[in-house]
């Protein structure tokens, strides 16, 4: 198997094989976190460029993190302190930064598109760390990760996404990769955060939570944007807990374990009740884990390929 | 040789192509089992027993190698050394040169390595360069006392200054042969090979 990709920009369209290629590969990094010195010199001499035009503390962490756990060189930067405040487009801060010769670029983005459009202005390899309402494929490859660590294979494995599906770039990265694997996916929320195009996933809809925790084996319960509530997508963040909201209770009347996955940052006792979030069935610590194996795999793979032309040129 | 059977307009046509490579035999499978248990009695002569090693095999030939070692000394010495397994790809300096990607594997050491004299295990030893690799992802895991280097084949063309402390065969290689070392419980077979590339004379 080889992985021929410059950018990872969405889950769509990558193969069964591919991805067990990056979480066999993520796997080989997690024994690395575990040494006692973590940090191997894989990508030395390698430049990375972070570029967080949206808030994020887990994402962004954890991307530093694995360039460093790789010894690349990286900058990071967010929109709060950088020139996108003073006027400058995409498109010129993306020219300045090649400017600088920079070998891989990290963007996350509220605009769905902003990092394919990258690729088009710029010759890094771009990886996209969330896009508006497209996708967020770091985080659908580390779910991944966690469950086939848990069941092995997720073959005919049964996920439900709970929450707001219509505006979650993680619930597309998360349908995209898991049916890529194999698994069922089954949607759930109120009818106002199901998209109007949902069957195109040929997925199944629940709209009452109990159906779907009956149905699940895992639920990846996605995070309640507050935000959204002036929208008037729900009435009140306690209705919605009322009858969206993962507890124990429900839980136990599924008569069966059910294993809860969460991308964060949780609202406890909006979409989870703060106890569960905590309890046996979540692997949320391990997602977090495993996030930044996934994203040392992605950066390494990815500069494979730019690595071999970029040597080439300099010892011919 | 390979043999190609083509379907064309006038009928079938038979093609034989002459494969550019041949393949001589260096050692046997008897005579791999005799060089490996001579390499265990030299790691215990020069160590005088087997007290503080400790053997690390190099993914991937250097695995089987090393195990092979192990239950050589634990037929001298009765004692079973702990076996880890190093993966160097992470700390290559040609991982991007090369055209096919490596596989990164784990690498598995669940022991402590610090004060212990660790025995380094590879098939064969050319440029030197997987060994420098290895001797940096050794010393990420702790301070060994001593670090010795065995391997089967030394087929010389380093571009490093290493060499082994146990070598089972010296061979002299042109740049561009390859040296195949095969174990029955990878390749099937015991042995190793020189793959000689054929030129115009």
């Amino acid at each position: 198997m080889e992985f021929n990709r410059k950018h990872l920009l969405e889950l769509k369209g990558l193969t069964r094989e591919e991805i067990t290629f990056i979480l066999d590969t993520a796997e080989s990094f997690k024994e690395v976190l575990k040494r006692p010195i973590p940090k191997v010199p894989t990508l030395r001499g390698k430049t990375i460029v972070n570029l967080f035009f949206e808030p994020s503390t887990r994402t962004r962490i954890s991307f530093e993190l694995a360039q460093k756990r790789l010894s690349a060189d990286s900058v990071s930067f967010t929109a709060a302190t950088s020139s996108v405040l003073k006027g400058e487009t995409l498109r010129d801060t993306a020219r300045n930064i090649e400017a600088m010769n920079i070998d891989m670029v990290v963007i996350r983005h509220g605009a769905s598109g902003a990092p394919h459009f990258l690729t088009q202005c710029v010759k890094a390899s771009i990886i996209n760390a969330g896009d508006g309402q497209h996708e967020h494929p770091t985080q659908g490859l580390l779910d991944i990760m966690t469950l086939r660590e848990k069941f092995k294979t997720l073959e005919k494995l049964k996920v439900a996404i709970i929450g707001d599906v219509a505006h979650s770039r993680v619930a597309r990265s998360n349908i995209y990769g898991l049916q890529a694997m194999g698994a069922e996916v089954a949607l759930c929320g109120p009818p106002t955060m199901m998209p109007l195009d949902a069957e195109q996933w040929q997925a199944e809809i629940f709209y009452n939570l109990d159906d779907a925790l009956a149905w699940a084996d895992v639920v990846n319960v996605l995070r309640i944007q507050l935000e959204r509530q002036q929208k008037g997508l729900f009435p009140s963040t306690r209705e919605y807990h009322k009858l969206y909201g993962i507890t124990r209770a429900r839980v136990e009347k599924a008569k069966k374990e059910i294993t809860i996955l969460h991308p964060g940052p949780i609202n406890r006792g909006v979409e989870i009740e703060s106890e569960m979030a905590d309890s046996e069935f979540s692997l949320i610590l391990d997602q977090v884990t495993n996030g930044v194996a996934v994203r040392m795999a992605v950066l390494y793979l990815l500069s494979g390929g730019r690595g071999a032309e970029r040597f080439d040129e300099s010892t011919n | 040789m390979i043999c190609l059977l083509a379907y064309g307009a006038e009928g079938f046509f038979v093609i034989f192509l002459m494969s550019d490579k041949i393949q001589s035999k260096i050692i046997d499978a008897e005579g791999l089992n005799r060089t490996i248990a001579r390499l265990a009695l030299e790691i215990v002569e020069r160590n005088r027993g087997a007290e503080n090693l400790v053997v690390l095999g190099v993914r991937t030939r250097g695995v089987p190698i090393a195990k092979r070692i192990i239950a050589q000394i634990k037929q001298i010495e009765n004692k079973e050394l702990p076996l880890g397994i190093l993966d160097v790809t992470m700390y290559r300096d040609d991982v991007f040169k090369k055209i096919k990607q490596p596989v990164v594997q784990p690498t598995e050491i669940d022991f402590e390595i610090h004060g212990k004299v660790v025995i380094l295990v590879d098939d064969v030893l050319y440029t030197g360069r997987t060994v420098r690799a290895a001797l940096d992802a050794v010393i990420d895991f702790g301070r060994p006392s001593k670090i010795q280097l065995a391997v089967l084949v030394d087929r010389g063309h380093r571009e490093l200054p290493i060499r082994a402390d146990y070598v089972g065969e010296t061979i002299a290689t042109e740049m561009d042969d390859e040296v195949l070392v095969n174990f029955k419980e990878v390749d099937g077979r015991d042995g190793v090979f020189l793959v000689k590339q054929l030129k115009e004379i």
